[in-house]
C-alpha cells in the first residue's frame, strides 16, 4: 500500500500567529438519529466523549466529537485507528438506519495558535469571535473567504480549523497571509 | 445584507453563508396537468416589491434547506421556519401582518 500524507505534509508557518497544518487526521463522518440511544452509545465507545449537543464539540485527547448538523457529527480519531472506530459504530449502530463514512483523507486540518488566533479567524469569517461568544466546546461551520470551513477552539489560544482536501493550500494561504507580522489589530487584546 | 437564522442549526448568520433557492411554497404540477397549470409551475413567479416567502440553504454551514420570511424593500427579515411545511407558520404571519397591515403573498395574507 502506497503512503498516506496529508495535503501539505505538516507545513508550518510563524506568522504572530502560528498556522500549522495538523497532518493526517481520522475523521468519520456519522449521520443518524443524533437521539438514539444506540448513537449515543455508539460515539462514547469511538471517541470516548459524550455525544454533543448543537454546535457542541467534545475533544478528549487525541479523539473528539463535533455536531455538525441536526443529522450529522463528525468523529475524529488518530489516523490508523479509523478502521476500529468505524467497526466500533457500525457494531453500536446495528439494527438502525445510519451512514458512517471514513472522510480523513478529503480533509485538512490547520491550527493557529497564539494569543492573538481569534483575530485570524476574525478577518476570514463572518464570525463573532469575541471572548464570550466564541469560546472552547463550541464548533462553528462557516465560510472562510470563498471555501467551507468549521472550526473550534482547542484552549484559548489555539484554534483548530477543517476544510476539504482540495483547498488546502488555499485556505493555508489564506491563514498565512492573515498571520503575517505587520497584520495585527489587537481587536481582542 | 441579510442576517438569517437557520431554524436547524441556530447559528445567526450573514447572508454569504446561505444560499438562496428561489420562492418558497411552490406547487407541484407534473405528468397529468393542463399545460397552463405546468407553465406556470416552471415559469411563473412572484417578484413583489415588499413581503417575500423564500427558500434558502445554509450552504456555508449545517447545509440543511429552510423557509425565510422578509422583505425585498427594507430587507428586514421577519422569521426563518422549517423546510417541512407548506405554509409560514401563524407567528410569522402575524409578524408580518404588525408590520405592513393588509399584505399578501400568492394565497397567503
Ligand atoms: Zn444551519
Amino acid at each position: 500500500m502506497s503512503n498516506a500524507i496529508s495535503a501539505l505534509q505538516g507545513a508550518v508557518y510563524q506568522g504572530y500567529v502560528e498556522v500549522r497544518e495538523m497532518g493526517l487526521v481520522g475523521m468519520i463522518t456519522l449521520r443518524g438519529d443524533l437521539s438514539s440511544a444506540k448513537m449515543k452509545k455508539a460515539v462514547k465507545e469511538a471517541c470516548g466523549v459524550d455525544l454533543p449537543g448543537q454546535r457542541e464539540i467534545a475533544v478528549s485527547g487525541d479523539k473528539g466529537a463535533a455536531w455538525m448538523s441536526p443529522d450529522e457529527l463528525l468523529l475524529m480519531v488518530p489516523y490508523e485507528g479509523v478502521a476500529d472506530a468505524l467497526a466500533v459504530v457500525e457494531k453500536a449502530l446495528s439494527g438502525e438506519h445510519f451512514l458512517a463514512v471514513n472522510v480523513s483523507d478529503a480533509r485538512a486540518v490547520f491550527q493557529l495558535k497564539g494569543k492573538a488566533a481569534r483575530e485570524i479567524i476574525a478577518k476570514l469569517c463572518p464570525v463573532d469571535m469575541t471572548p464570550g461568544a466564541f469560546e472552547p466546546g463550541m464548533i462553528r461551520r462557516t465560510r472562510m473567504a470563498q471555501i467551507a470551513a468549521a472550526f473550534w477552539m482547542q484552549d484559548a489560544d489555539t484554534i483548530r480549523v477543517v476544510c476539504f482536501r482540495s483547498v488546502a493550500e488555499y485556505a493555508f494561504n489564506l491563514l498565512k497571509d492573515a498571520a503575517e507580522p505587520g497584520g495585527e489589530t489587537g481587536l481582542f487584546a | 445584507m441579510l442576517i438569517l437564522e437557520c431554524p436547524y442549526c441556530g447559528v445567526k448568520g450573514e447572508e454569504t453563508e446561505f444560499a438562496g433557492g428561489g420562492e418558497a411554497h411552490l406547487k407541484r404540477f407534473g405528468p397529468e396537468s393542463s399545460d397552463d397549470d405546468f407553465h406556470a409551475y416552471l415559469f411563473k413567479r412572484e417578484n413583489p416589491k415588499g413581503v417575500h416567502l423564500e427558500r434558502w440553504r445554509h450552504t456555508n454551514g449545517c447545509g440543511k434547506w429552510f423557509h425565510a420570511a422578509r422583505n425585498t424593500v427594507t430587507l428586514e427579515v421577519y422569521g426563518t421556519y422549517s423546510a417541512q411545511t407548506t405554509e409560514p407558520p401563524k407567528d410569522i404571519k402575524d409578524k408580518i401582518s404588525a408590520k405592513v397591515p393588509g399584505w399578501s403573498w400568492r394565497e397567503f395574507s
